[in-house]
């Protein structure tokens, strides 16, 4: 089927299964005469043959699988065409086996058209799938309350389902655009006003989808472009280090100061970059671009490229979410998952369940785990923090999904941003990085004489573990290699800079944090550090990991591992020859390309 | 935005997706326009570089220009090219055009079998050498993990159910009743062992796009789809036994826009050309199911 040049729109039908969505869309695609030629012929002519009674819902059904079993499975993409606009018009199935494909079709769409049986009125799915529509943020919806031909088109009916259903959606926030009365099979109030409904004052299910808009692109709202991947294709000749993804929310432009969350790193845009295209100064959302900044940073995908001056990002490692799941296994707490959102991914916990819907019926359920099909709200712990923006702020980067082992399992938007132990850290070290006054040579540059890139190589361990004799060799195999080094043992930062401090436990968290800064200002330098420090936890690494950056730390762990979770780069066995160890850690700066 | 832009924009993304995701990535391109749109796309996406291989399967019965089109092409836009064949049904005259098959099962034969091992690199590869411009045996025989493919969900009724990370089974099936959720540009990128994803940057295009598009940027296409003064050209490409040209007068780019949105072919299908369609109602499905393009 060939499309004119009119403009486009998504449209979702949903509902409870046998509600009559197929058949409502088979009636616009037959009464608009949006068919391919002879199709309509043919399938009444099938139906002739094999002596069963034409349905408009036969015009969908063309895949065998589904006439085998006799409901939509998925959501098929079929056009159709008004005066003002051609839809791409989603049948969504309204079996609950299928919510997964009414989530893929209806996340797509523009605006939503929810049927009701007038006969068997507001069922289940009804509630489910108008709950979904709002969690995706679907703000165009038109109830229909289909199969007013059983209840002999009388008003009553409709307006009962109509107050019921009403109230509903007032409870989940959901203003829906209108209820119309409608009987697809026999054309009632489709694409003209209903003739058997005469109190229905209109408008007709056409004309409710002509008013929909479109809607407004997100060009006025902070700038937000999820780095896809850094690109530098120097074996065809391109020198070009080229950021690419595509501008979510906003726009920017060549000269614009810019910053990467979560890594909060900061560059000024040098160039847009493009194929085929005329030069541009300037991107704005939906566009995948491609861009160049002045100083060489190192960032990897999954930073979200933000510009200075705007409302930015929130960082955190605890979130709290709405999420719907549709794993064939629960969502169950300790577990790890899996946390997609824009173009990151990060390891993910359920630490705790605030509570659990069933979206049917919008009751409150006590439950310790998320089941398919449940609605929920909880709180995320990811193993590192994450960059995002809350749902009521800008929808696109608020928007996560959850994998569990190879599938996509479930899906939320961020409501709350929950301050971890970190978040005064992290505000402290953004003011510092803000305030910085850069030197004109760039690491790159720095690295590119050096011969090396500046790493902290740190060395932990319970305390009696020999750290410090490995240090001392590493820093000595390094050092005669020509490498800009230092051995930077905790102990001397104590008898040192912190001398003043009180040595007790409380006043360790401030050695930790002076650690990390020290270490940033050699990381700054240009050089390799290699420290020691006894019995980190995990807390004290993330703090060291805000202060300096999560990839500038090498972790050499000697003896057991008491770390949760894969931080550590090393093991390194006590029993080993201090000086193996050494050499093995200098392999593995080797083979990451550490040393140049 | 326009509405070339938007499917620009988003074809862009999937293929820059399945390039972080996938080590080993191949993109299929079967010389036609749709896989030739394909294949500019991703010159946008990286920046006038293709940074994978593309793979052609040759039945040995593709229309001679087709090939001479594609090498052009490969050596013009620097491009690591692969292709593929059924070498031992080609020998040993298992085919239709030598009358032992019917087109569907010669269609299996010569396509989605010599796909399959081709892209499992359990049947020889053969790599473009830029230097000599001939074709030499490829040293990597890493099954493809992921495959990217240009088909359209406009083209055909199994092809409307589609996703655009599309997961197969280690005997390539498709699971058209159990296909993953996608939503939110969240793709399914995670897969075990011995299976594989395809990848479908042009699900949304239709027909008619993709000559709005060879327009506006000015693509190169081969020459079979115009007409060359016999009153016929090619509507859609395949093997000469079994594709047959329409009855058309268009001699460019712009004539076949016109012809599409106002001429003859308003409403008639795209490949009512391609005589494999007619065989079997569900022919495609099933074909479709085990890897067919």
């Amino acid at each position: 089927m060939t499309l004119s040049k009119l403009p486009k729109m998504n449209i979702v039908v949903v509902g409870h299964v046998d509600h009559g969505k197929s058949t409502l869309i088979g009636r616009l695609l037959a009464d608009t005469h949006s068919l391919p030629q002879g199709k309509l012929e043919q399938v009444k002519a099938e139906c002739r043959r094999h002596a069963k009674p034409f349905e408009y819902a036969f015009l969908l059904d063309a895949l065998k699988d589904e006439q085998a079993q006799g409901i939509t499975i998925d959501t098929a993409r079929c056009f159709f065409k008004s005066k003002k606009r051609q839809y791409i018009i989603i049948d969504a199935p309204g079996h609950i086996e299928f919510l997964k494909n009414m989530i893929s079709g209806a996340a797509r769409a523009e605006a939503a058209l929810l049927v009701i049986d007038a006969g068997e009125g507001i069922q289940e799915n009804s509630r489910r799938h108008g709950y979904l529509l709002s969690m995706l943020g679907i703000r165009q919806v038109a109830i229909c309350v289909n199969k007013m031909d059983l209840v002999e088109y009388r008003q009553e009916a409709f307006d009962k389902i109509e107050k019921e259903y009403r109230k509903f959606l007032k409870e989940i926030e959901l203003t829906p655009k209108v209820f119309l009365p409608i009987a697809a099979r026999e054309g009632e109030n489709i694409i003209n006003r209903p003739a058997r409904m005469k109190w229905f004052q209109g408008p007709s299910l056409l004309e409710i989808l002509d008013s929909f808009e479109k809607a407004p692109s997100p060009q006025d709202k902070p700038f937000r472009m999820p780095v896809q991947g850094i690109y530098k294709f120097t074996e065809s000749g391109d020198t070009r280090r080229i950021f690419a993804g595509r501008v979510e929310s906003g726009a920017v432009s060549v000269g614009d100061k810019v910053i990467f969350l979560p890594s909060n790193k900061r560059s000024t845009l040098k160039s847009i970059e493009g194929f085929n295209a005329p030069a541009r100064k300037k991107i704005s959302a939906g566009y995948s671009a491609g861009v160049t900044l002045t100083e060489q940073i190192y960032i990897n995908r999954g930073d979200i490229l933000c510009k200075e001056g705007e409302p930015l990002p929130h960082v955190s490692s605890l979130m709290k979410v709405k999420v719907f799941w549709l794993g064939k296994k629960p969502m169950a707490m300790g577990k790890e998952y899996k946390l997609k959102s824009g173009t990151s991914a990060v390891p993910v916990r359920l630490k705790e369940i605030k509570r659990v819907l069933d979206a049917s019926a919008l009751t409150k359920l006590n439950k310790k785990i998320v089941e398919r099909n449940d609605v929920a709200e909880v709180v995320l712990e990811s193993s590192r923090p994450v960059a995002f923006d809350l749902s009521s702020e800008l929808e696109t980067t608020s928007r996560f999904v959850i994998v569990d082992e190879y599938d996509i399992s479930g899906g939320g938007i961020i409501a709350e941003v929950v301050k971890d132990e970190q978040s005064p850290v992290r505000e402290q070290i953004s003011i510092r990085d803000q305030m910085w006054d850069f030197s004109v040579i760039d690491p790159e540059q720095r690295a590119l004489r050096y011969g090396h890139q500046s790493k902290l190589i740190l060395l932990t361990g319970s305390v009696g573990m020999d750290k410090k004799t490995i240090a001392k060799e590493l820093e000595k195999i390094l050092f005669e290699t020509g490498i800009k080094t230092y051995f930077l043992p905790m102990g001397n930062l104590l008898r040192g800079l912190d001398a003043h401090v009180e040595s007790h436990r409380a006043s360790r968290r401030e050695h930790i944090h002076h650690l990390g800064e020290i270490a940033h200002l050699f990381l700054d330098a240009g050089i390799i550090v290699v420290a020691t420090a006894s019995n980190l936890t995990d807390e004290e690494l993330r703090e060291l990991q805000e202060v300096t950056e999560r990839d500038s730390i090498v972790i050499a762990n000697v003896g057991k591992n008491n770390f949760h979770g894969p931080i550590v780069a090393l093991d390194l066995s006590e029993k080993e020859n201090p000086v193996k160890n050494a050499r093995k850690i200098v392999g593995f700066l080797k083979e990451k390309k550490v040393l140049l | 935005m326009t509405h070339l832009e938007k499917l620009e924009s988003q074809s862009v993304y999937i293929l820059r997706e399945a390039y972080s995701h996938f080590k080993n990535l191949a993109m299929l391109w079967s010389i036609g326009k749709d896989s030739t749109v394909l294949l500019w796309l991703a010159r946008k996406a990286f920046f006038g570089h293709v940074p994978f291989p593309l793979v052609h399967i040759d039945t040995s019965f593709k229309i001679p220009e087709m090939i001479q089109f594609r090498d052009k092409l490969a050596l013009e836009w620097n491009l690591n090219m692969v292709y593929g064949s059924n070498t031992q049904a080609l020998q040993e005259k298992r085919t239709f055009p030598a009358g032992a098959l019917t087109r569907l099962e010669c269609c299996k034969t010569l396509k989605t079998d010599a796909l399959v091992n081709t892209l499992s690199g359990k049947w020889p590869r053969y790599r473009l050498d830029h230097q000599t411009g001939a074709y030499v045996l490829d040293e990597n025989k890493e099954p493809y993990t992921g495959v990217i493919v240009g088909v359209r969900a406009d083209e055909e009724g199994s092809r409307s159910k589609e996703r655009y990370f599309s997961p197969r089974d280690k005997q390539s099936d498709w699971a058209v009743g159990d296909q993953p959720p996608e939503f939110w540009n969240q793709f399914k990128t995670d897969f075990a062992p011995g299976t594989h994803i395809r990848i479908h940057p042009l699900l949304d295009w239709t027909e008619l796009d993709i000559w709005e598009y060879i327009a506006a940027e000015n693509i190169p296409v081969i020459p079979l789809y115009f007409d060359q003064g016999k009153g016929e050209r090619y509507r859609s490409l395949g093997c000469y036994p079994c594709t047959f040209p329409v009855k058309s007068t268009a001699q460019n780019v712009q004539e076949i826009i016109e012809e599409l949105k106002t001429g003859k072919f308003k409403d008639i299908a795209e490949r009512s050309g391609r005589a494999q369609d007619k065989e079997d109602s569900g022919g495609l499905e099933t074909l479709r199911r085990s890897g067919y393009m």
